[in-house]
């Protein structure tokens, strides 16, 4: 699984970066997280307000900090899309 | 593979709400116990801070010391209670605004009623100042004019729920009214000139290079609870943010109240002194402080003899125009428009001060 933390750097992002880091600990998924901050490439998915969160290349969230309850959903779904994806 | 639509994350939380029934009322039962403890501290600080400082600690109502002491204990709880309740009801507001919306709504008006439109939605539109450039970037990009996104960007900090709160618990319902009512003259007239200077070679060339994926602008799908959890949450971020700023603000507040004397400001920053304001403005645009802390500051001015147009105008270049936007900015915009942005709104608040001080 590979996650995207979007955003120049602030502290909201890094807040976002830290729960998704804490999250994916908990679950114990195979995932790598980078976090991008050049604006060009923040620019390539559909995002307005930072930070954006990015699973598998599908921006899931978008302007807000979501709490590590919303970012463990976000990625169970993305792992059952996965899974799904894998199947076929 | 890059996806087209942006999901919201509230879609996934609002599923977990509806699942445990439970918690609905247990949101609603804390909620309403928050109120009361807030209604009740609220009506018996005034009692508390007098009875802390004087029968407490012992000190002297007419004393320097007293007279500060007294001030910041009553103070600091009250300007943080008010803070708190009034997150929380613009947390709810600006849960039914996104920026994705926000831009769908502004995109191709045109100039004066997108300016207008432009001021109200930068006052409800939740939004970071560290997400200027790609929101800067996703407005013009989808055909918001330029005046129109600096409308946006001007009325976002300039009127600020934080400061509004504040004014109305240290002045009165009318000085908050004269604030949001200015600043948003401001703001609108301001990009209206932008706009009018026609500044879009200003833009940095690789802006339009820029090959945007398209959001949608579908609102999030929110339930009550899970609004109220976006206000609380809201309160949470911002009183956790901004309590040292307040408490510096009206730290600094107190010992002005205490200790300098009456009318001593008035020489130079009363009526009398017409360059006072925008000697102010200068002043202010470099200096940063969150609102919370510089509105004490602001009080203990004008209880000194400040002339209140000077003070006011004061505060909006502090939190109004602030360097570290201003720097971000510089990415996606040259000198020469960074230059227009920062002037234009300069001798704005610099022409609000001065009608504030004639007529007030």
């Amino acid at each position: 699984m590979k996650i995207k933390v979007l955003g120049p750097g602030c502290a909201r992002c890094h807040r976002l970066e830290q729960t998704v880091k804490d999250v994916v600990k908990e679950l114990a998924v195979d995932a790598s997280i980078e976090e991008v901050k050049d604006v060009k490439k923040i620019m390539a998915y559909p995002i307005l307000t930072t930070p954006g969160l990015v699973v598998n290349e599908e921006l899931v969230c978008s302007g807000k900090v979501p709490d590590k309850a919303e970012v463990t959903q976000l990625i169970v779904n993305a792992l059952e899309k996965q899974q799904r994806g894998d199947r076929k | 593979m890059k996806q087209d639509k942006a999901c919201n994350c509230s879609a996934g939380s609002s599923g977990i709400a509806t699942a445990n029934r439970p918690n609905r009322l247990k949101l609603f039962v804390t909620l309403g116990i928050g109120f009361a403890v807030w209604l009740f501290l609220y009506l018996v600080l005034q009692r508390v801070a007098n009875s802390l400082t004087y029968d407490v600690f012992r000190l002297e109502p007419s004393s320097h010391l007293g007279s500060s002491v007294a001030f910041f204990l009553y103070d600091a709880p009250k300007v943080i209670l008010l803070l708190a309740m009034v997150v929380f009801a613009v947390g709810i507001i600006r849960s039914f605004f996104t920026a994705e919306r926000t831009r769908q709504i502004l995109a191709g008006k045109r100039q004066i009623v997108g300016n207008v439109l432009a001021g109200g939605l930068g006052v409800v539109t939740p939004f970071c100042s560290c997400s200027a450039v790609p929101l800067f970037i996703g407005f013009v990009e989808a055909g918001v004019p330029l005046g129109v996104t600096f409308t946006f960007l001007i009325a976002a900090p300039m009127i600020n729920e934080v400061a509004l709160v504040l004014l109305i618990g240290l002045f009165g319902f009318r000085i908050g009214l004269i604030y949001v009512a200015t600043g948003l003259a401001i703001a609108i007239v301001a990009g209206w000139v932008i706009g009018k200077l026609k500044m879009e070679k200003y833009i940095e060339g690789w802006v339009s290079e820029i090959q945007m994926a398209q959001a949608s602008a579908t609102a999030p799908n929110m339930t009550i609870e899970d609004r109220i959890r976006y206000g609380l949450n809201a309160v949470r971020d911002i009183v956790s943010k901004v309590w040292p700023y307040v408490l510096i603000g009206i730290g600094v507040g107190a010992a002005i109240h205490g200790y300098v004397p009456a009318g001593v400001l008035a020489r130079f920053m009363g009526e009398g002194a017409w360059w006072s304001v925008p000697a102010a403005v200068l002043i202010g645009v470099p200096m940063y402080s969150n609102a919370a802390g510089i509105v004490p500051v602001v009080q203990a001015l004008i209880e000194k003899g400040a002339a209140l147009g000077t003070a006011l105008a004061f505060m909006m270049a502090v939190i109004g125009l602030s360097l570290p936007e201003t720097l971000i900015l510089r990415r996606v915009l040259k000198w020469q428009l960074i230059a227009v942005f920062l002037g234009v709104v300069a001798i704005g608040i610099t022409i609000v001060g001065f009608l504030f001080n004639a007529i007030l």
